[in-house]
């Protein structure tokens, strides 16, 4: 039997939203407040989904512990408590959540073998959130 | 299609053991979860069916019915009860997350006659919860 697991897990991080392939008056149009060269901060909520066939032997999907340590180690140490825009990942492209949200599924989806990473939700504030399944999935919502 | 989704919260204890392992790599693998005196979480299942709105009533399905489905099925099987032995479904199988979504399905899916069941989630806790669809 095939089961869905997800995970969600916390970081806070800053970033300023700047691109720069646009004037600064187009930047402060396009991310307002977001824009403030000083940067600004968010506590992130991460959903990581993982699916797969229940293991008879252990009744789960893939060992919880061995995922923690690998979004822990992946993700939690890599971006928690950093300004987003000072990593390599958003040298050229701007740590919007949505690139974020990215970003964070291809590095599970290439490097967590225990079980297939099928979703990354990641919410901003209480107020938004964004979903990545790869270029090749749909969300389930309808299946 | 209308998804309607209906929760409920139940309060159980439970532990991992599989008896083909031994006592070591059963806690090896297991940790805390192995202790053979369970432990214990308040669960919230989401149960979602589909299916057309009657024109009639105007419901995907009657929702008290639902609810009374859900209670007999799951609630009063499971709610305060010490899965591992009082489940029958876990005499043979580790009560995970996992194997709870999927033994709520299977309770479930051949009692509903006038909607589809769609998904079971059950959340362990607010940070982990399981997905099942009925994949096989």
């Amino acid at each position: 039997m095939k089961a869905h697991l997800t995970r969600r897990y916390r970081f806070s991080a800053s970033h300023r939203l700047h691109s720069a392939e646009m004037s600064e008056e187009e930047n402060r149009r396009v991310y307002g407040k977001c824009n403030n060269p000083y940067g600004h901060g968010h506590n992130y909520a991460l959903e990581v989904t993982v699916a797969g066939q229940v293991d008879p032997h252990t009744g789960m999907v893939c060992d919880l512990v061995e995922l923690d340590e690998f979004v822990g180690r992946e993700v939690l140490e890599r971006f928690g408590h950093e300004n987003l825009n000072y990593l390599e990942a958003f040298q050229r492209l701007v740590p919007t959540t949505e690139n974020l949200c990215v970003e964070i599924y291809g590095v599970l989806a290439r490097g967590f073998r225990a079980a297939t990473v099928e979703r990354v939700r990641l919410e901003e504030t209480m107020m938004n959130s964004f979903e990545y399944c790869g270029e090749s999935r749909e969300l389930q919502i309808g299946t | 299609m209308v998804y309607l989704t209906r929760r409920a919260e139940f309060s159980a204890s439970h532990y991992y053991h599989n008896p083909e392992l031994t006592p070591e790599e059963n806690r090896r693998l297991f940790g805390k979860c192995n202790n053979p005196h369970g432990h214990g979480h308040n669960y919230t299942l989401e149960v979602t069916v589909r299916g057309p709105v009657d024109p009639r009533s105007g419901f995907v399905m009657d929702l008290a019915e639902l609810k009374e489905i859900l209670n007999r099925e799951v609630l009063d099987a499971m709610d305060h009860r010490f899965l591992n032995r009082e489940v029958p479904e876990f005499r043979d199988r580790i009560p995970t997350t996992e194997n709870l979504a999927i033994a709520i399905w299977q309770r479930l899916e051949p009692r509903l006659k006038f909607a589809e069941l769609h998904r079971v989630r059950v959340y362990e806790t607010p940070d982990l919860f399981v997905d099942h669809y009925g994949e096989p």
